[in-house]
């Protein structure tokens, strides 16, 4: 179970982006948050990821209060999360070859023995082929990319994936690629899902459940009540 | 009809100059590093003259066939001299800017990558290293040691880190908010790991450019600190000894004792300013050439 409990986030404690949310995602759930852009939900995603400290608030992984972000949250609960970001080309290493950022955390764990069979494994997931893995990123289109980038995430086996805005630039084939691809590895290890995006079509025919942007927040929830 | 010759703006380059003149300066740039790097590699052992032999029956002879730059006050030949002191300082200057360039970037690095309060403590102290004329600084680190090459390195290197640290800083600090970084903790990187794997490439062309702008500068200094008396050992010839020993010729109306070795500081570093202005250009092409000396 990952559970974001009352958090308030942000990049300015007098005007914090993400006010008093509540959300939980239940081992092997799908969920899927839909917002309109710039409402916060990336900022919610990376708290959920222990990537960006929150101003209060609790994120709870399997019971576990989260005490760390970054890199004061213990290896074992950082590697517990796959993310994809949005936006590939900011979210690869320019100096890396595909394979080396496939490889990535395989390295920083150090499991390196593992990375010739995990890669190939892991490119065949997301179809890539062979000649695009020696590749660098700015020899490969966005979608390539983006095949590799969730092809990262899901090397360290993470119970839970964040897919921030993960098909917001692609065209649908590679949409409904990577979309499978996910679906095949949840189905394989029972991994939770947290789908951030804007497109409802995508995320209703993905997720087992989607809730808004505006159902979440505290104030929210007390306008409804009243 | 009246012809208007107009020009984009991307064809200007700094104050106005067209691609044309750029190239030009790009090109003559590069042959006179080309030429003095041939000189002070080639020359000494091909040559094999003894630089610090004197001939007191030729002494401060003007420039001639025989001496194409004279000779200085004891005899000795200056362009011998000259080419000897070129390099010399080169050296000097080189493993110097080497060594402000490392510090520099070591704790650029350290401050962003760690942040909080490292980051503040450290950066106030390059303020206060800053505020301190580098002369002034240069001048007491040599003072502490017996005139030589290393003392003149090490003074000139110490004094000239502080701007790579902020360059570098400022560089990893923009980095470091890239979903890349991100990225990388979330697959467990250590930060450790993040500033090796990801953050230091990131910021070596920067580096590495803030070094060979850095040449010029402590080739300056060597010569300033040595003309001064405080840098190289008189005997050994630098450029700024020189200019330093051909002060009382001057002043007798000699004036190639002190013309040649002042050209000999300032084109060379020119050069090398210009070649790395070009490179500016290249990784950066938002700030314009402005001699960084």
């Amino acid at each position: 179970m990952l559970e974001l409990r009352s958090v308030t986030a942000g990049y300015d404690r007098r005007d914090p982006v993400v006010r008093d949310v509540h959300l939980t995602v239940a081992p092997g759930e799908a969920v899927g948050l839909l917002g309109p852009s710039g409402c916060g939900k990336s900022t919610l995603a990376r708290v959920a990821a222990l990537l960006h400290r929150p101003d209060r608030g609790q994120v709870v992984i399997d019971g576990e209060v989260a005490r760390g972000w970054r890199h004061r949250a213990p290896r074992a609960q950082r590697t517990a999360f796959g993310v994809v970001f949005q936006q590939p080309r900011l979210s690869a290493d320019p100096r890396l070859t595909l394979t080396q950022l496939i490889a990535e955390p395989l390295r920083a764990t150090g499991r390196a023995a593992e990375v010739p069979g995990r890669v190939a494994d892991l490119a065949r997931t997301v179809g890539l082929g062979d000649d695009l893995l020696a590749r660098r990123p700015h020899e490969v289109s966005d979608g390539q990319l983006q095949r590799a980038c969730l092809a990262r995430a899901l090397v360290l086996d993470p119970r839970w994936l964040i897919c921030d805005e993960m098909t917001a630039m692609l065209d649908a084939s590679t949409t409904a690629a990577l979309v499978a691809a996910v679906e095949g590895y949840r189905a394989r290890t029972g991994a939770g899902l947290l789908a951030v995006g804007h497109d409802k079509v995508l995320l209703e025919r993905w997720c087992d459940r989607t809730v808004h942007w505006d159902e979440l927040s505290g104030d929210a929830a007390a306008d409804r009540t009243t | 009809m009246a012809e208007t010759t107009w020009r984009p703006a991307s064809a200007r380059g700094a104050g106005g100059a067209t691609a044309t003149t750029r190239a030009w300066r790009v090109w003559s740039s590069a042959a006179i590093v080309t030429a003095v790097v041939l000189a002070v590699l080639v020359v000494p052992p091909v040559v094999n003259l003894d630089e610090q032999a004197v001939h007191l029956a030729d002494k401060l002879l003007p420039p001639s066939w025989e001496h194409p730059f004279g000779t200085d006050d004891v005899g000795r030949d200056l362009l011998v001299r000259c080419v000897y002191g070129l390099r010399v300082s080169l050296l000097v200057g080189i493993v110097a800017a080497v060594v402000a360039t490392v510090v520099g970037t070591a704790v650029g690095a350290l401050a962003a990558a760690c942040g909080g309060w490292v980051d503040r403590i450290v950066m106030r102290l390059v303020d206060v290293f800053a505020s301190v004329p580098h002369l002034l600084l240069g001048i007491f680190i040599v003072a502490m040691f017996r005139p030589g090459v290393w003392p003149v390195v090490i003074s000139v290197g110490l004094t000239h880190w502080l701007s790579t640290a902020r360059i570098v800083r400022a560089e990893v600090l923009s980095l470091r908010s890239r979903p890349y970084v991100d990225a990388a903790i979330s697959g467990g990187a250590s930060r450790w790991r993040v500033t090796v794997r990801h953050l230091l490439p990131g910021v070596l062309p920067q580096a590495g450019l803030a070094a060979v702008l850095m040449v010029p500068h402590a080739i300056w200094h060597e010569s300033a600190l040595s003309f001064l008396g405080l840098g190289l050992p008189t005997h050994q010839a630098s450029l700024g000894t020189l200019v330093q020993g051909a002060r009382s010729s001057l002043l007798a109306g000699d004036w190639w004792p002190t013309l040649f070795p002042g050209l000999f500081i300032i084109v060379p570093t020119l050069a090398i300013a210009g070649l790395a202005g070009a490179w500016r250009e290249r990784i950066n092409p938002r700030r314009r050439s402005e001699l960084m000396l």
